[in-house]
Formats: structure tokens, C-alpha cells, sequence
């Protein structure tokens, strides 16, 4: 009788990388699509593209690092940096900027640190970074919600979209159909106060609507992973209570010239960050403790760089920030095994 | 129903329990061979007490225990001791073990055996050591024998009593069906344990999954005056590791490194107390036990009660195996069971569950994917770990850090690698790192070890060199003082101390000389070998090697010698001892002397009584100083007969050479007054001739006379 020799356990949950990376993917449906209905073919169309460079990068480089391509090109990861990316830069970039920022996304964050699972930094966010600093011409030339641009759904039509990011348009066009960000509107307003922003700002006081929707949309992705256990708790809420916490002090003692929490949860990259974003588990702390630290310092930054920094968003500097602390948080933010009074603290050994 | 409380983690496999619990308990049919391994637990092995060929009886015990912890094994039916000595046994590591094989005759004869009459009357260690003769250990995991567990009770206080019924691996229905069927004998076994370890409280854990069982063991403890609780918990993996069952029912955590003991709780399996009750009261041995054979490979899953001993293959023939679809023999669940390949591996007991799982049920697992720190390992962890981190440290070979990350806490329960994404075998990891560590340590206990040796040595050479040194000084000092004794004194020109010295150097020359001829021989010795050795093989040198033997073979000759002859001029030193033993005595006669003296003068002052005692004193003291007085005489007598023997005068030895001493001194003042060279010169010579003759004369009768 022939029979194998293993070790246990000898069953296993059917849950495989793929299906995570599967899921995170359905997640971000109601996002892309509320992306799409506010902003235009735009975002589409980047996915699209970014999609195909990332797997098209992702197999080149497995081919040159001798890796089995099939194996790896299944886990679906490549695919989720690269949707990361497409929803972050502004949809009208060209497609150059789209290009680039795989390649370092891909290639440099992600396979010169080792591949999946070895990575530091999270890719779309090194890449977002390198883009914003390098291209801040088109990295800022985000689209205005069609609500703005008259009755119906007035958005730049699919080939015109298609013409803008491909090909070259009069700077005339882009005008018509982009825009400030409400965090721009409210970084550049002068000495206005809050209010006097509001009254004067049109994407603020009408256009704001569009990024409260996506803001939900990308919420409702969240739970959606939340409830299916993909990703835990910990980061996410305690990234959003710190920002809401920072902003609403500061809104407390200074209602004129700060932002409410609401606010800040609701535009830019917050929730996208929350549940998608900082929730990579490769270059964010490991254990729940940990994440729980990790998401709050993500938090206060983001409101540090948004109300002090040079930039109107500050996800991709703070998340990276995090990342970097990350590892250190991990050595300090042991949970209690069993059958110890407390936690255990640092490297241990010679360390 | 009290409290259930909570543990961190655990998971959800798919039960697969349904399969197995249609029908009731049934018989195995008699095998014809049993393999009973002597070892089934940790511990000591049992020691066969049986011989090949002898014929057995049911219930005889066939190996004693060995030791504290070991465990008795009885024969499970009668046979015949066909063998004794390796067979496959159920162990991870697939090696061989020694196993007693007993061929059945289906007679089935019982030893004559009978149970306590009243074991409540008994003492506790009568009653522990029948328990123990028994040969009953635990049935849950690890085999550990029941009576150790059972003595606990002297030196720790136990006030809470677990008994383990949870059964939470998948597939596993052995203790569902017990409960069940025998929920009598499993109440009657906790009252013999309670009667021991006196507990306070006595909790069933049980899981929610196994309603029929509650039922049962309610209906039996209806009526029963021990405080018990049946304690339902929440089905989830691993919520029968003796760890997180305790949590479960008590929110008490046992501290690591310590035993439930520690905190008062001991934890018993369900089954084992079965087995106690047959024994106290059928005096039974554990001979038999309940084995979950079931699987997608299996025609009819069931469970069988079976004989210790029973190779695999006669419980899946009874359950009508798919010989093509068997794909994966797993022995115990599927979390953390072992797989088998041998089909004649035998029935131990600890043997709860037989899968036989086909492909589909068991497939290989998936190629292992990189981690990516999704971190659901550790929202599995019973043990409250990092699971991934420890992955991390195990690949890394960073051992201090695994440690430092609780390794040692890992209850290897295999929910992490269940829900692992990627499919990273983990518990492999942790066993890696584990027995890494364990060898580790033991090397370095070994080495620590070697190192405390060589600094005990060192230190004890330092001290011997030193120790030597004191010695060598001593000696120097001494000699120097004689010198200047000797130049003090230059007008008798007695070598006294030097020759003294030289008795002293003698002895130690002696031996030096025997370790040289000791050491010569043995080169020769090997010399010879060498020589021999090149001979027989044809080598080069052989030449270099006939001279090399030959040169050593004279000087091992010469070693010989030199070593005979010093040790033949060291006895009539030898014989100089009684010469001591001459000078004390002389000593001892002139104390005794002084003694009497001083009693005499002392009794001219007393009078009365005291007078009489000391007057009685005084004449012992006199009495003995004749008697020393005499052995002297006789000593000295006897040292000037045996110089006689030697054709010597002691005496008139004596006179010659206090003559020629004084003929070297007159020479010597006279040499001093002289100024003529030609006189100076002959009274030189004379006096050279002087002194030789004094210093042959004092030699010789340094030989005969101590100094």
C-alpha cells in the first residue's frame, strides 16, 4: 500500500492569495463606478491602461528574475496596484504619467525589494508620490464633477477622453472640464474663512456632493471587506477616528480656519486610504496592536500635511511615512500570547 | 450551566462528524496478530515481562512500567509472544519501535482479575497504584499515564477538575459515542478521580455538537451527589486543547511553561475516565479502547471498539476500505493527526480516529505562495501568537527572536496554516524552529559543560604547578639555611641537610623514572604497531621505522634499568625508617622523665587523698616510663645489631669518624698558620686525604644512625 507522509494539518480553508486579491477587486466596484458617473469616462479608461501595464511589467520581470509566470501572475496582486493607482491619479492624466507609475510601482517598489510579500513601501503609494513630485502639472489637473458643467451628464464624452489621455489637446479643452479639488479650494482660498470659502468656491459649496458619493462608495467597499474578513478592523477605524479627532479639535478651538471632521473624512483620499490603502498587509504592521498604531499615526498625518504641508492631500506622504515606522511598531507591539501576564517587547536576543 | 468563557482565535473546519455516528459501538472481530508498541507515550518504555513462545492470557500484564512516568501494557487477548522487537508504530517520525506481537487463539481466556471491593476504603496510594497496574493513561493526546496526573493531588491543591469531552478535531466521534453509550461508566471513573484529587468543582467541557452526548451524561447525572457541571461550549477548533478548554470554562489561563496543576485544575480526558472505572471496579486493565474509522475511503465510517494492539488494516477491512480511492491514512484528526504508511501500524492508546481520506477529502496541499502579511494566522491563534512573524524568524534561522516571540507557546493546533492564504505549511516552520532551538541548547549545555571541565582541569594544574613552586621554594630556603648552618659551623664540615635532601629527591626520582620507562615502553609499543602495520601494507620508511624501534627499544631498556636500579638503592633507605620511629622514642622517654619529675614535686606539696591519686599517677607515669625506657633501648639495640649484621661497629664507627673530624680541623689550623708554599701544599694534600676519609666515615655512618 502506497501512502503519503505529510504533516498535519491535513485540511485547508480554500482561500487563496488570488481569491483575496479577488475580492479586494469586487470591493472597489462601487468606487470605480462612482468615480466614473462623477468624474467621466476618465477613470475607466486608466484602469484599463493601468491594468495592461501592470501585468504586462509584472511578467517581464518575472520572466527576468526566472519566476514561473503563470503562478504568479495568478495571484492577482499586480492587478490591485495598479487599480490603486488608476483611481488615484486624476483621471484626464496622460498616459505617460500612467505608464511611469507602474513601471515604479511594479518594478522598483515592488520586485527590486524582492516581489510580493517583501516590499516596504506600498507600490501605488511610491509611485503616487513620485508622480505628484515629478508631474505636478498633470498630477493636479483633476476633473470637475459633471454637476458643475451643466444640465444632464455632461461629462467629456469616452473618445474625447480617450484623445485627451492619449493623444494631445488644447489646454482649452482640459479647462472646460477640470477643476480644483474642494482640498485645493480650501489650501489656496487666501485669508477667507471657512465660510467665506464655502460662499465664494462653487466646487465647494455645490460640487462638494460628488466627493462625499465617492467617499461613501469607497466606505461601502470597505465594509464589504470588512465583513468578509479580508481585512480587519483595526487600521481603518483608528486611521479615521485620528483624523477625526485632530481635525475636530482644532475645528473646536478655530471653526474659521480649520476644517470639520466631516469634512476631511469626506474628500480626498480618505476612505480610499482607510480601507484599501493602508490596509495592504504587506507593508503595514502585522499584529492588531500594531495596526491600531500604524492607522492612527497614517491619521494625524494626513491632517498634519492636508492643514500645514505644501500639498492639498497628504495620503500617499503619510502612508508611506507609516510604512516606514511599520516595522518598528511591529518590534513594540506584541500582543499577550497565552498564559503570559504581558506582552513581550522588542527584537529579543542580540537584536 | 455556569459561565462559558472565551478564547482567543480558533476556526471552523468542516465537521465530517455525521459520518461516523449512524451506528452504534461496534466489536471488532478478533484480528490474529497484535503489535502492542512498549512505548505510547513520554516517558520511560515498559519493560516486557514475557519471553517469545510464552502463551498469555487476556488481561495478562506482558511489560511493567519503568519509572515514574511509564505505563503498564497488558495482553489485550490470549495468543502466544510470537516476537519481541521493531515494528511500525504510529509515530510522526515513521521510525520502527519495539513492539510485543502476540498471536491471538481466539479463546479469548481472562487472567484471573477482579475489581476493588470498596476503593473509597482504601488508601490513596493503594488505589493510585492499582490504577497504575493497570496501565491506564490518558486517551485524548498524548498518552500520559493516568496515575502520575492522579498523585498530583499531594503536593498541589486541586479544586477544579476538567474533564475533557470537547473533542473538537473534525471527523473524531471516539468520545461523542462514548458518552453516548457509556456515560455510566465515564460518571462512575470521575468519582474515583474526585475521591483522589478531592476537587471542589467538576466541570464537563463539552462542544455544542454533540447534543446527543449531553443528553446522556445529564441523564446519568441525575441523582449523583459530586458537584458537576456539564459545560457547553461553542463548537470551534481548538477548544479541546487542554489549554483553551481550561480558559473556555474557568477564564484562567494556565501560565506558560507551568501545568494546569499550577493553578489547582487538572484535566482529565473523557475516555481515560472510563478506563478508570473498568479498572477500580472490574480490575480490568486498559486493554481496549474506542477508535473513529472513517473518511471518503471507507464504505461504512463507524466506530469500533478495538483491541490495543489491532493493526490498521483489520479496522479499515471492517469498515470495507476502497483500496483506489485511499489516498492519505491519517491517524488522530485532521488538524493535527499523523499520517501513516504502513497499513500494519497497530492501534495504541492513544488512537482515537483512523481517517482513511481520498484525494478530494485530503488533496496535497497548493504550492506554497509568498507571504503577504494578511495577518489572518493571527486572528487564528489559540496561543494568542504572531504566527506570521514567527514564519518570518523560522525562515530567517532567527531563533531569539522566535523565542522572544513566545515559540514555545505554539500548541502547534495548525489553525494558521488552515487559514493561511498563501498555503505556507507553518506548523512545519515551528517544529523546524522548535527542535532547531532544542538542539541548539543541548549543544550549547554540551558545550557549557566541556567548558566548566577544562576550567576545573586548568584551574586544578595551575594549583598542582603552584603547589610545586611552594615546594621547590621550601626546599631552596631550607637548603640555603643549611648553608649558612654549614658555614656557621665550618669548623665540623658535616653535610647534614644535603643528604637529607637527597633522601627526599630520591622517591620522586624513582617515580620519574618508572613514568619514563612507562612512557618508553609504549612508544615502543606503538613504534612496533607502526612498523607492523607498514610491514603488512607495503609502505615507504619501513626502514626509518626497523631503526626507529630499535633505537627505542634500547632506550626503553635503558629506562628499565635505570628504573630497577634506583628503586633497589632506595631500600636500605627504606629500612632507615625505624629510625624515627628511635628518635621519638627517645623523645617520648626524656618527656616522661620530666613528667615524673614534675609529679614528684608536686607530691611532695599534697597530702590526704589527693596525696593517695597522685602517688597511684605517679607510679603508672614511672611504669610507663620503664616501658618506653625499654622499647628505646631495645630500638637502639637492635639498630646497632643490625649495623653489626653488617660487619659494622656502630660504635667504634662512631669514634673513627669523630677522629678524622678532628684531624681535618687540626689540618685546617694549621694550614691557616703556615706560610711556606712547599708546606702549604703537602698539609693540602693531607688535608684533602683528611677530609675525604671523615666524609666516607660520616656517610657511612649516616647509613646506619639517623641524622
Amino acid at each position: 500500500m502506497s501512502l503519503i507522509r505529510m504533516s498535519s494539518p491535513h485540511v485547508y480553508k480554500t482561500n487563496t492569495t488570488a481569491n483575496v486579491m479577488r475580492l479586494v477587486l469586487l470591493a472597489t466596484l462601487p468606487g470605480i463606478i462612482a468615480m466614473t458617473v462623477f468624474f467621466g469616462w476618465g477613470t475607466l479608461i486608466q484602469l484599463v491602461w493601468a491594468g495592461a501595464l501592470a501585468v504586462a511589467f509584472e511578467a517581464i520581470i518575472l520572466k527576468i528574475r526566472r519566476r514561473p509566470l503563470g503562478f504568479y501572475l495568478s495571484d492577482g496582486s499586480a492587478l490591485v496596484t495598479a487599480l490603486l493607482l488608476a483611481v488615484a491619479i486624476p483621471p484626464f492624466a496622460p498616459w505617460w504619467v500612467t505608464a511611469v507609475g507602474i513601471f515604479v510601482a511594479i518594478v522598483i517598489a515592488k520586485h527590486l525589494y524582492g516581489g510580493l510579500g517583501q516590499n516596504p513601501f506600498n507600490p501605488a503609494m511610491v509611485a503616487y508620490a513620485l508622480l505628484l513630485i515629478s508631474f505636478p502639472v498633470e498630477m493636479t489637473r483633476w476633473s470637475a464633477p459633471f454637476v458643475l458643467n451643466g444640465e444632464g451628464w455632461p461629462v467629456a464624452s469616452f473618445f474625447d477622453t480617450l484623445g485627451a489621455i492619449f493623444g494631445s489637446v488644447d489646454s482649452v479643452w482640459y479647462d472646460s472640464f477640470t477643476g480644483a479639488t474642494p482640498l485645493d479650494e480650501l489650501r489656496h482660498r487666501g485669508g477667507l474663512t471657512n465660510e467665506e470659502a464655502w460662499r465664494q468656491s462653487v466646487v465647494l459649496s455645490e460640487g462638494i456632493g460628488a466627493w462625499h458619493a465617492v467617499s461613501a462608495a469607497w466606505l461601502m467597499g470597505g465594509i464589504f471587506l470588512l465583513y468578509r474578513k479580508i481585512i480587519t478592523w483595526h487600521a481603518p477605524i483608528s486611521m479615521l477616528l485620528a483624523l477625526a479627532i485632530c481635525s475636530a479639535m482644532f475645528y473646536g478651538y478655530d471653526p474659521d480656519n480649520y476644517a470639520g471632521p466631516f469634512f476631511h473624512l469626506s474628500t480626498g483620499a480618505t476612505m480610499l486610504a482607510a480601507f484599501f490603502i493602508i490596509t495592504d498587509p504587506v507593508s503595514s504592521a502585522t499584529s492588531n496592536r500594531g495596526r491600531i498604531i500604524f492607522g492612527a499615526g497614517i491619521g494625524v498625518l494626513i491632517f498634519i500635511i492636508r492643514t500645514w504641508g505644501n500639498y492639498p492631500d497628504g495620503v500617499a506622504f503619510a502612508v508611506l511615512l507609516m510604512n516606514l515606522a511599520a516595522p518598528f511598531i511591529d518590534i513594540y507591539s506584541q500582543p499577550r500570547s497565552y498564559g503570559h501576564s504581558k506582552a513581550n517587547k522588542g527584537q529579543g536576543g542580540k537584536a | 450551566m455556569g459561565k462559558v468563557f472565551a478564547f482567543h482565535g480558533g476556526i471552523h473546519p468542516p465537521e465530517n462528524k455525521k459520518q461516523s455516528t449512524r451506528t452504534p459501538i461496534r466489536d471488532m472481530p478478533l484480528p490474529k496478530v497484535l503489535y502492542i508498541p512498549l512505548q505510547q507515550h513520554i516517558g520511560i518504555a515498559a519493560s516486557p515481562v514475557v519471553n517469545i513462545g510464552d502463551r498469555v492470557l487476556k488481561g495478562q500484564m506482558i511489560a511493567e512500567p519503568v519509572g515514574r512516568i511509564s505505563a503498564a501494557l497488558h495482553a489485550p487477548t490470549s495468543g502466544i509472544i510470537r516476537s519481541i522487537g521493531p515494528h511500525p508504530v504510529p509515530h510522526a517520525s515513521g521510525l520502527d519501535s519495539d513492539c510485543i506481537c502476540i498471536e491471538t487463539d481466539g479463546k479469548e481466556e481472562w487472567v484471573e482479575h477482579h475489581g476493588l471491593e470498596d476503593y473509597t476504603r482504601l488508601e490513596p496510594g493503594t488505589l493510585i497504584e492499582h490504577i497504575r497496574q493497570c496501565g491506564v493513561a490518558g486517551m485524548g493526546g498524548a498518552g500520559f499515564p493516568t496515575d502520575v496526573k492522579l498523585h498530583l493531588g499531594d503536593n498541589h491543591i486541586v479544586n477544579t477538575l476538567v474533564i475533557n469531552a470537547a473533542e473538537c478535531e473534525p471527523y473524531i466521534t471516539a468520545d461523542d459515542m462514548m458518552m453516548r453509550e457509556r456515560a455510566d461508566e465515564i460518571l462512575g471513573g470521575i468519582k474515583v478521580i474526585s475521591h483522589l484529587l478531592k476537587p471542589s468543582h467538576i466541570m464537563i467541557g463539552i462542544e455544542d455538537n454533540k447534543p446527543q452526548a449531553i443528553h446522556a451524561l445529564e441523564a446519568a447525572l441525575k441523582g449523583c451527589e459530586l458537584n458537576i457541571d456539564i459545560r457547553v461550549v461553542p463548537t470551534k477548533y481548538p477548544s479541546g486543547g487542554e489549554r483553551q478548554l481550561i480558559k473556555l470554562l474557568t477564564g484562567i489561563e494556565v501560565p506558560s511553561g507551568r501545568i494546569p496543576a499550577d493553578i489547582g485544575i487538572v484535566c482529565q480526558n473523557i475516555g481515560t475516565t472510563a478506563a478508570i472505572y473498568r479498572a477500580v471496579h472490574f480490575g480490568e486493565p486498559l486493554i481496549s479502547r474506542v477508535v473513529t474509522v472513517t473518511g471518503d475511503a471507507v464504505a461504512q465510517p463507524q466506530n469500533l471498539n478495538v483491541l490495543i494492539g489491532t493493526p490498521f488494516a483489520d479496522l479499515l477491512d471492517a469498515s470495507g476500505v476502497y483500496e483506489n480511492k485511499l489516498y492519505r491514512l491519517v491517524m488522530g484528526g485532521p488538524m493535527m493527526g499523523v499520517t501513516v504508511e504502513h497499513d500494519q501500524i497497530p492501534v495504541i492508546k492513544t488512537t482515537n480516529c483512523i481517517i482513511a481520506a481520498s484525494t478530494d477529502e485530503m488533496p496535497p496541499a497548493p504550492p506554497e505562495q509568498p507571504c503577504i502579511r494578511c495577518g489572518m494566522c493571527e486572528q487564528v491563534c489559540p496561543a494568542e501568537l504572531l504566527p506570521q512573524q514567527l514564519y518570518w524568524f523560522a525562515k530567517g534561522r532567527e531563533f531569539d527572536k522566535a523565542k522572544n516571540h513566545n515559540l514555545f507557546d505554539c500548541i502547534e493546533c495548525g489553525a494558521c496554516a488552515y487559514v493561511c492564504p498563501s498555503s505556507i505549511p507553518l506548523v512545519q516552520y515551528y517544529r523546524f524552529a522548535k527542535s532547531e532551538i532544542r538542539t541548539e541548547e543541548t549543544e550549547q549545555r554540551k558545550a557549557d559543560h566541556a567548558r566548566e571541565r577544562f576550567e576545573a582541569r586548568q584551574a586544578r594544574l595551575e594549583r598542582e604547578q603552584a603547589e610545586k613552586e611552594a615546594r621547590r621554594k621550601a626546599r631552596a630556603e631550607e637548603a640555603a639555611r643549611a648553608q649558612q648552618a654549614r658555614k656557621t659551623a665550618s669548623e665540623t664540615p658535616v653535610a647534614e641537610t644535603g643528604s637529607a635532601a637527597a633522601v627526599t629527591a630520591a622517591p620522586v626520582d624513582v617515580k620519574a623514572l618508572k613514568t619514563a620507562a612507562a612512557v618508553a615502553r609504549t612508544k615502543l609499543k606503538k613504534a612496533r604497531t607502526a612498523l607492523k602495520n607498514a610491514e603488512d601494507k607495503g609502505l615507504d620508511g619501513i626502514d626509518t621505522l626497523r631503526i626507529t624501534v630499535t633505537t627505542l627499544e634500547q632506550k626503553a631498556d635503558a629506562a628499565d634499568q635505570a628504573y630497577k636500579d634506583a628503586e633497589a638503592s632506595t631500600v636500605p633507605e627504606q629500612a632507615a625508617a625505624p629510625a624515627v620511629d628511635l628518635k621519638t622514642l627517645k623523645q617520648q622517654v626524656s618527656i616522661m622523665r620530666t613528667k615524673i619529675k614534675k609529679a614528684e614535686t608536686a607530691l611532695a606539696e599534697l597530702d590526704g587523698e589527693a596525696r593517695a591519686q597522685a602517688e597511684q599517677d605517679l607510679s603508672t607515669l614511672r611504669q610507663r616510663h620503664e616501658e618506653a625506657d625499654k622499647a628505646f633501648k631495645a630500638a637502639e639495640q637492635a639498630q646497632i645489631d643490625a649495623a653489626a649484621a653488617q660487619g659494622v661497629d656502630l660504635k667504634k664507627l662512631k669514634i673513627d669518624a669523630a677522629m678524622a673530624r678532628a684531624a681535618v680541623t687540626k689540618l685546617e689550623r694549621s694550614l691557616a698558620k703556615t706560610e711556606e708554599d712547599e708546606a702549604r701544599a703537602a698539609l693540602e694534600a693531607e688535608l684533602a686525604i683528611a677530609r675525604a676519609k671523615a666524609d666516607t666515615l660520616n656517610n657511612t655512618l649516616k647509613q646506619h644512625e639517623p641524622a
